[in-house]
This record gives C-alpha cells, structure tokens and sequence, in this order.
C-alpha cells in the first residue's frame, strides 16, 4: 500500500496542515510520498523530504502550477495517483478545492475531513457541522481524503531524509487562470489554523468597542480574531471573521468566547477547542454549559484587567 | 445565456440535530427542513446576474425526495425561471449527484453553473468540483465576488490566507460563499407567482445514473461531551487557571 499527500505550500515552505495530513498516513500505514506542485518549489520540497516518515518527495515544478489552479494540479494529482492506494491532502482551501475533482477524475467516491483513522478504508469525519460523527467505509480502490488538521497530531518537520524526484508531466487544462490575490496583512495567525482564538459577539456592542477591546487581547495572546453571527449580522465586523456553521470552524488550544450567548449555529464552529473560556456577564448564558472556565462580569472592564494580567 | 443553479434540502441551520438511538442517522422526523443556506446564496448571485442583464433564464435543480420541490419553489419564488427535479428517495452520493448534474448541463447547456460551497448536512464540500472535473470546465470554489464579461468569468475566491482572483471560461462552475451576497426574501406575490413556473420531474436514470454512493455510513455517534467546566470569580483566578492548570497561555 502507498500514500500520496499533496502538500500545501508556499513554494518556499511546507504549511503546518501537511504535517498533520502526514500523521494521518502514518495511521492509515504504507510508504508515504509527498506531492510538491508549484513553481520555483524547489525550497518546499526539500523541506518536505525531512518530514518524519515520508520516503519519496515528487516534484512538479512548472509555470501550469504557480498557484496550484485545480484544473492543472488535479489532472497530474489523478495522473499520478492511480499508482497509489490512498490520496491524500489537508482539508484547506487549497485541499478542498482540488481534491473532489481528483476523485471524479478517478471516477470515485470522497470522504472530506475525517478526524481519525479506524483502518484503512475506514474513517471518522463530523456531519451536521460537528453535532454528530459518521464513520464511512470507502469501497472504492483508490481513497480519496481530506483531513481536518485538528484531528491529528503534526508529523516531526525533521528527521526524514527522502530523495526528491522530478516529474515531468506538465498539465495545463487552460480552462482557467491565476489574476491575483489579496493575502491579509495583518501579524496576527489565520483564524482557522490558530492556537488562540479571542472571539467577540453582540455583546461587544459596537464594531468599535470590538476592535478596541478585543484587539489588545488578540495581540497580548499572539491570537486570532473571530466573531459570532451576530455580531457579524450587526455590522461589527467582517464575516470572514465569522466562526459557526456557516462560517469557520475552529479548533484552537484556547477559545476565549466573550459576549456570546452561545447559540447552537456559533457552537459549531468551535466546541471541539481544547479549552473554552467565556466571559459574559449573563450567568444563564448557553455558552457556559460547554465552557471550561467561565466568568461573569462586564467586559469593558474585565477584559482590560486580563490584559494587564498577562 | 443560461444559469443553472444546484439547490439541496437540508434541516434548517437552526435545529439541532440528535443521533438516533439505534447510530444510523440523525433523526429527521417532523424537522423543519429548508434550502441550504449556501444554495440560497447561489440562487441569489444567479437572480442578480439575471438583473444585471448578464444571465436570460435560471434553471433550478433538485436531486432528492419529492418534498425538495419545495426547495425548488423556493427558489422559483427568488427569480428563477423552471425547475427540474431529480427524483428519488435513495442515498446519492456527491459523486452520483455530480453525474447527474453533469446529464442537465448536457441537456440544458448553461455557461454559468452555480452551486452552494457545501451542504450543512453532509458537510462534504464535493460537487461543485467533481461537476467540474466531468466538464472539464473551470471551477470558482469559494466565490465572494463573481464579474462575468467578454465570455469570461472572473471569480474572487475565499482563500485560507485573503483573497485569491481567477479567470475562467465559460461554461464555468461557480460554488458560493458566505460573503458572496445576502439572500433577498421571497415577497408573497413571487411565491404565488412561483407555483405556476414550469417544474420537470425527471429521476436519476433518465441520466443513465444509478443512486448509491461506494461510502457506507457504517455508524453515527454523537460527538463525545464536553467535561462540566467550572465558574471562575475573577480574573486573577482565570489567569491562574489557564496558566497552572490548562497550562494553554
């Protein structure tokens, strides 16, 4: 049995998701091959080749890859993979984009963002935004898999010694191309690969007292901004910000949910953080009853003096 | 030139969901089902480019039981102009249904093929793409702004990092986002107006697919709860707390 993990990069570097879709190969078991598509990949290969536990890096290094569109990556994902047993990648933007379409290209079926390994063809992933776990066997002779990095620990990112290997095959479908983009500027850690996530929710009350209350925490813990629906409804803040069902789901070390009630839609997205802190000053608030630590009391002050404490 | 849009009834975002006793499924019984909310978001984008001139007809699609006409209806009621219903009361599976989609675009043959990012029940995340894949065509996941122009569309995407903007041509697939747009209500005149659209009845066969899917749910627990947590009195002791005994600040 052999694995293929695409990895995600950004030409330079391996993105931590990679290490922890790794791990998830190591349970599945088998010799595990890593799949660098990009340009000027040259850096990122060589640091996927010290990953524990990978025996092969592949590298397709080409201009048809620069931004890894899924019309060209899945084709050379489908090409090389029918060699393989299982095919794997982190369920990231990047994952979740090209991975379905490596399926159909194989004509089989996927199972998306599983978060444990029973054997290897069967798998644990959340339906109904996490309110229950389905555990799916997959009948088809190649498995085609997203993994939800919160579910697995990360692979060492040394100690391996693979060799690299090139791969010719250039696929350009030209159905599509890369215009540009607009990667946020900010210090702070992307919301949904986050250790500490300070969300914020209607009872913030402005998008104002939001920034200015929640920001220094953010800054103070070195952790993401999120928010609640509802605050996001009200106009606080941006819904790319949003964690819950229909936005982000979340799994960081430390949540510190404050002014959220905790409505079933925003408990989605984040009940399976390690540690769940909230502050709110409604004893009877739902929030609570999942929390880890809660503390009622007005935020405009109780927020202030935990940033003074830490 | 013509929208197709991919609707799916789901349980409405608002229930919660509870585990059967015997683990083979949720319990659905007397739940409130709705279009999922992604769907919705795509039916908009199709009506708005429809106002804007860009789009002539909206197509809606269905693949389940008979109840998701409703969902069609819906759907009808927003703007579109007919919908087709894909029959059956069998388990399909994403890559079924993208075959299936793939039968109507065939048929119908849109440029634009909008669909929701993923379903709130099966969480899934697949058939956009996989439609995509059995097309050929390009795929705009994850859409927050959708510019069709010169037989081209131009797609700004929701990347983990920002945005990320692509090109494609047409026909293309496009799967909506949250902050794509916000679904206008239906007034109750469109919902009167809505029942005489045209709505076709077709099953999965009629596009040479069987239902089914090669992954067998074997069992569906729910999640593990949460240990009862504790209240804290102020913030010397939760700072204290997650240092000594979280230990996760």
């Amino acid at each position: 049995m052999s694995i293929l993990v695409y990895a995600e990069h950004d030409n330079n570097s391996i993105l931590s998701a990679t290490l922890n879709t790794v791990t998830a190969a190591q349970k599945i078991g088998g010799d595990i091959h890593v799949l660098v598509a990009g340009q000027n990949a040259q850096a990122a290969a060589d640091a996927a080749a010290k990953i524990a536990g990978v025996s092969k890096v592949l590298l397709a290094d080409n201009a048809a890859y620069g931004h890894q569109l899924a019309e060209n990556v899945a084709k050379l994902i489908a090409d090389l993979g029918k060699n393989y047993s299982h095919i794997l990648a982190p369920a990231t933007t990047t994952g979740k984009n090209v991975l379905p379409r490596v399926a159909a290209l194989l004509d089989v079926s996927m199972v998306s963002e599983i978060i444990a390994v029973d054997s290897p063809d069967t798998f644990k992933r959340p339906i109904y935004a996490g309110n229950a776990i389905a555990t799916v066997k997959s009948e088809e002779a190649i498995k085609v898999i997203t993994v939800r990095g919160t579910g697995f620990d990360a692979a060492a990112a040394e100690g391996g010694s693979a060799a690299v290997e090139a791969v010719g095959t250039v696929e350009d479908a030209g159905v599509s191309s890369f215009v540009g983009e607009e990667l946020a500027k900010s210090d702070r850690p992307e919301l949904t690969s986050a250790k500490i996530v300070v969300s914020g929710g209607r009872g913030v009350g402005s998008g104002e007292n939001y920034y200015k209350i929640l920001e220094p925490l953010a800054d103070k813990l070195g952790a993401a901004l999120g928010a609640s629906r509802a605050a996001v409804d009200a106009g606080f803040v941006p819904n790319d910000l949003q964690v819950g069902q229909t936005g982000k789901i979340v799994a960081p070390s430390l949540y510190l949910a404050v002014g959220i009630s905790g409505a079933i839609q925003h408990l989605a997205g984040m009940k399976d953080s390690k540690v769940i802190v909230a502050i709110n000053k409604d004893e009877e608030a739902p929030i609570n009853a999942i929390a880890d630590y809660w503390l009622v009391g007005d935020l405009n002050t109780v927020i202030p003096e935990l940033v003074s404490k830490l | 030139m013509k929208a197709l849009v991919a609707v799916k009834r789901v349980v409405d975002a608002n229930v919660k969901v509870r585990v059967k006793a015997d683990k083979t499924g949720v319990d659905l019984t007397n739940v409130k089902m709705s279009i999922n909310p992604f769907c919705e978001i795509a039916v908009e984008e199709a009506v708005r480019l429809k106002e804007k001139g860009a789009v002539t007809e909206i197509v809606v699609v269905s693949v389940g039981p008979q109840a998701a006409q409703e969902q069609i209806r819906s759907a009808l009621a927003l703007g579109a102009d007919r919908g087709i219903l894909v029959q059956t009361d069998d388990e399909v599976g994403a890559l079924e249904v993208a075959k299936i989609l793939k039968g109507i675009v065939d048929q119908e043959k849109p440029e634009v093929i909008l669909l929701g990012k993923q379903a709130i029940d099966d969480d899934s995340n697949q058939v956009g793409q996989m439609l995509a894949a059995l097309m050929g065509a390009g795929q705009g996941t994850f859409a927050s702004e959708v510019k069709v122009e010169g037989g081209k569309v131009q797609v700004t995407r929701e990347v983990d990092g920002g945005l990320q903007t692509v090109e494609l041509a047409l026909p293309a697939i496009i799967t909506t986002d949250l902050r794509l747009n916000e679904p206008r209500y239906a007034a109750l005149p469109n919902i009167m107006k809505a029942r005489k659209k045209p709505l076709d009845t077709k099953s999965p066969s009629d596009y040479g697919v069987a239902t089914g899917t090669k992954l067998k749910t074997i069992l569906v627990e729910a999640p593990a709860d949460r240990k009862a947590g504790v209240q804290v009195k102020s913030v010397d002791e939760l700072v204290e707390k997650l240092r000594n005994e979280a230990k996760v600040i």
